[in-house]
């Protein structure tokens, strides 16, 4: 059937958006804060991007409860929870930039709580040294997505909801604009701009036990390595230590790490607090050695030491999985997580009331009377696009990535609290550095007609064929493959398998069939997600494959402990010209010297404001 | 694992009817489970809407057994065991197929609202505003925009006759609840409200409270005071003299008055 490319619908902006989550609306109004005639595409509708199912807060080292926090430490944090193996730069950017963001969401109608004196209350989360966390309850995302949301919709920014991305458009080596669909429709609608921002997020949808939705299929992450750009860390995949594990339907529902920072414990089935006996040594100076210190900071005390249920994600889930897999486990294979015995019923429903609702109306569990079971979920990924820090420019000239779609600072494992951080910190950067590379673009790029029409065919074609693999059981075998071969602790042979049964899938994908016609048809849509999918999928595993050691959220069984080597490179995936998936290791620079010297400081020094004077101020 | 019946509306802006699945059922699942297994088994083409899957993002909204509800909260063991459930699509918005409707009206209504407009920052650079001073906003901000409230609001599912078409329905009322109550906002929306936006329209039926899943008091809470807002304004008598003899001057005119009566005071002056 002969497409004609020109009958299609065309639509122009200077940047387009993909993806309506934190970081693509701060992108959105940065970009038209600049003047720039901004589009943005999202899978869902807008609002229910997956920001609104962050809970615990937003990281940002202003100070307002303990004063001695600055950036500094918000940054050796940073760099700590990530084992060292962050973004230099990016961890700096981040931990600078912060608190102003934080503040500027206050201009748009933010309401956080507040503190005794009226300002941005702020709250305790893993990792972090310092009540860090601006928080509303717990539903800080939907409080960050509507405070973009409301503000966005007044910037000019043309937003196009309910439009799947299929393809990254290219004119040579640059981008030229966006091959999407409605869903509404079927119909296909091309975007042609002069830069594009991806913010699309992680690909937990590969996994079956997630916390993430329907949404998380990796579409940023596929299209851009599809179009060239370089994939970086992607070994590195969180596993939240606290997901639902009962009833079955809601397996891998997140329970917020504010459980833990407002107080909860974590149980065995002895009754035994079991997270003292997993303190690492890297964690030991500071972390409580007992219950009746880890009681005391509780309580305020300033000189005691954070109990361990609020070591990093990494740590606690590996912990988790160590006490069920020793039969300690709870009744549905977690652990309990309390915080019934911890604190009266009205504090508990004050500060956690969406955790109370979600246990109340789904597992018939009172929490401020039992103990809630719980158990890891794939949350997050650390990996992604390869960006530069400062433009979070790809290696695609045009194409832009931040959010959790892309690589850098969060390093081997990310600290509660500072993805929010991220997507406006780096959604902001991602808006700015579209403006300057639009500015200085010679001409505008063109669509490549050809490159159109072949991506049409092959969507097509999984509605036209007679028959074929059904979308919904291969996302299924996907998902087995992933949870047996990827999961919380790995060794080689099961990645091995695990390659070996994603080239299978891979084949059986060709011959993807979904019923029915084009309009609002989520089989179709699962058959397209697929192809996101399966990248994704196949990137994570080689780079799992080639780092071998264990460090941060990567846990190899057969290379059990750090090895100094990991932190002399990072792992980047990329299309070879024979389009096969290629890994290698890349070096890493060094960190520059005066932040070398601050992620090493003594925190009483960097309490002190003793160390990194010298340093740039932005 | 028992075996259910369930009834799903299934068609499109043309027509449809309720067709019939049996589908087994797993203990501890919620009828959004139940769905996504008929989608992945038995009718890989139903359309429906979904994202949190924990009644965080309020995509999942869907008249079950004739009631506006979540899907993903909506408990299977909250029917009895030989009930037949029946999924139908919003009645208040167009479908577009099957569980999925135009929803779109509500996104044009948010559009209508004057937005946020802060004071200045206090010399140090910081907001202070005290919690007590903020719950009643962060109540409305609850919302996930599910729009049962918008589904079940009679002046919304009459909203062919041309009269009630100004009304921005429910959801909207608490976010402009919201926006007068902010202690920091500096916008004055009560014109609009009583002349645009529709707020005499609504006569309290509390259907919308009663549906909203996040447990948000919108007629109490929000709705109510608004109109009390707007009474003080034009028709309290009492009110008006005090300002008048206070010097208060308080807004009456919309803003698109304002501008009309501007632009004609231009034209008498050229």
């Amino acid at each position: 059937m002969a497409l004609d490319v020109s009958e299609l619908q065309t639509i122009e902006h200077d940047v387009l958006v993909i993806g309506a989550g934190g970081a693509g609306l701060r992108a959105a109004i940065a970009c038209s804060g600049q003047k720039l005639d901004t589009g943005v595409i999202s899978k869902s509708l807008l609002g229910k991007a997956h920001t609104v199912m962050a809970e615990g807060g937003m990281a940002a080292a202003m100070g307002n409860v303990d004063p001695r926090d600055n950036w500094k430490i918000h940054f050796r944090d940073t760099m700590r929870g990530g084992k060292f193996l962050n973004v230099w730069r990016m961890a700096e950017l981040h931990a600078k930039q912060a608190p102003d963001r934080v503040r500027e969401l206050e201009d748009w109608g933010a309401v956080f709580d507040r503190t005794k004196d009226g300002l941005i209350s702020q709250r305790n989360f893993g990792g972090h040294r310092y009540p860090r966390l601006a928080h509303v309850g717990d539903r800080t995302g939907l409080e960050l997505i509507r405070s973009l949301q409301d503000h966005g919709i007044h910037q000019g920014i043309d937003f196009h909801m309910e439009v799947t991305a299929l393809e990254l458009l290219k004119d040579g080596d640059r981008i030229s604009g966006v091959l999407a669909y409605r869903r509404e429709t079927g119909r296909f609608v091309v975007f042609r701009c002069k830069a594009v921002i991806l913010s699309t997020g992680g690909g937990g949808k590969a996994w079956p036990v997630t916390s993430n939705s329907w949404e998380y299929t990796g579409d940023g992450i596929a299209m851009a390595y599809d179009a060239g750009a370089e994939l970086m860390d992607l070994e590195f995949t969180q596993f939240h230590p606290t997901g639902m594990v009962w009833p079955l339907s809601v397996r891998g529902i997140l329970v917020t790490e504010g459980v833990r920072g407002d107080g909860g414990i974590l149980k065995n089935n002895q009754g035994e607090r079991f997270m003292f006996n997993y303190i690492s040594e890297r964690f030991a100076p500071e972390t409580a050695a007992t219950v009746e210190e880890a009681h005391r900071w509780l309580e305020g005390d300033k000189n005691a030491r954070r109990p361990p249920e609020l070591l990093t994600r990494d740590e606690v889930a590996r912990a988790i999985t160590a006490e069920v897999k020793a039969g300690r486990g709870s009744p549905h294979g977690g652990v309990f997580l309390d915080i019934a015995s911890r604190r009266p019923a009205d504090f508990i429903k004050r500060k956690l009331p969406s955790m109370y609702h979600q246990f109340k109306e789904l597992a018939e569990v009172d929490i401020t009377r039992e103990p809630m079971e719980v158990g890891p979920t794939l949350h997050y990924f650390m990996g992604g696009i390869r960006v530069d820090a400062d433009s979070q420019q790809t290696t695609v000239p045009g194409l832009f990535a931040c959010g959790e779609c892309a690589a850098g600072l969060h390093g081997a494992n990310r600290l509660g609290g500072n993805s929010l951080s991220d997507l406006i910190v780096f959604g902001k950067l991602a808006g700015d550095g579209a403006k300057a590379y639009i500015q200085a673009l010679p001409t505008t790029p063109r669509v490549d007609g050809d490159q159109i029409t072949s991506a049409i065919r092959r969507a097509t074609e999984i509605l036209n064929r007679a028959e074929g693999e059904n979308p919904y059981l291969l996302h299924a075998r996907l998902e087995e493959t992933m949870a047996r071969g990827v999961g919380i602790v790995r060794t080689k042979n099961e990645l091995e398998t695990a390659v070996a049964e994603l080239e299978d899938l891979k084949v059986r994908a060709r011959t993807m069939k979904a019923p029915g016609a084009s309009q609002y048809n989520p089989g179709w849509h699962e058959a397209l997600a697929m192809r996101s999918l399966l990248v994704t999928s196949e990137a994570v595993t080689r780079a799992a494959l080639m780092r071998e050691e264990s460090r941060g959220a990567h846990t190899r069984l057969d290379h059990p402990d750090e090895n100094p080597e990991g932190l002399t490179y990072n792992v980047i995936v990329k299309k070879a010209a024979d389009g096969r998936m290629e890994t290698e290791k890349r070096r890493r620079p060094d960190g520059p010297p005066h932040l070398v010297a601050i992620a090493n400081a003594k925190i009483e020094d960097l309490e002190a404001g003793k160390l990194g004077t010298a340093a740039p101020s932005t | 694992m028992a075996i259910r019946r369930f009834k799903v509306w299934r068609g499109d802006a043309g027509g449809g009817e309720l067709t019939d699945f049996q589908i087994p059922v797993d203990p501890g699942m919620v009828v959004l489970d139940v769905l996504h297994r008929i989608q992945a088994t038995q009718a890989n083409d139903l359309a429906l809407r979904w994202n949190c899957k924990a009644g965080k993002c309020g995509s999942c909204s869907m008249e079950i057994n004739g009631q506006p509800k979540l899907a993903c909260m909506t408990r299977m063991n909250s029917f009895s065991e030989t009930e037949t459930i029946t999924c139908q699509p919003l009645k208040t918005f167009p479908v577009i197929k099957d569980l999925v409707t135009d929803v779109s009206f509500n996104y044009e209504q948010n559009k209508r609202i004057a937005p946020f407009k802060p004071r200045p920052r206090d010399a140090d650079g910081q907001y202070r505003m005290y919690q007590e001073d903020v719950d009643r906003v962060q109540e409305f901000r609850k919302c996930i925009e599910c729009f049962l409230c918008q589904d079940v609001c009679h002046v919304l599912r009459d909203r062919e006759g041309r009269e009630t078409q100004s009304f921005i329905g429910p959801r909207f009322m608490i976010r402009v609840a919201s926006l007068e109550m902010h202690p920091l906002d500096t916008e004055d929306r009560i014109p609009e409200l009583k002349k645009e936006l529709g707020a005499g329209l609504c006569n309290i039926t509390r259907c919308c409270t009663e549906v909203c899943p996040e447990h948000i008091q919108i007629t109490d809470n929000g709705i109510i005071p608004l109109k009390e807002r707007i009474v003080d304004r034009f028709y309290d008598p009492v009110a008006i003299i005090g300002r008048k003899l206070l010097g208060i001057r308080k807004r009456t005119k919309t803003r698109s008055e304002e501008a009309a009566q501007g632009a004609g005071s231009e034209d008498r002056d050229g």
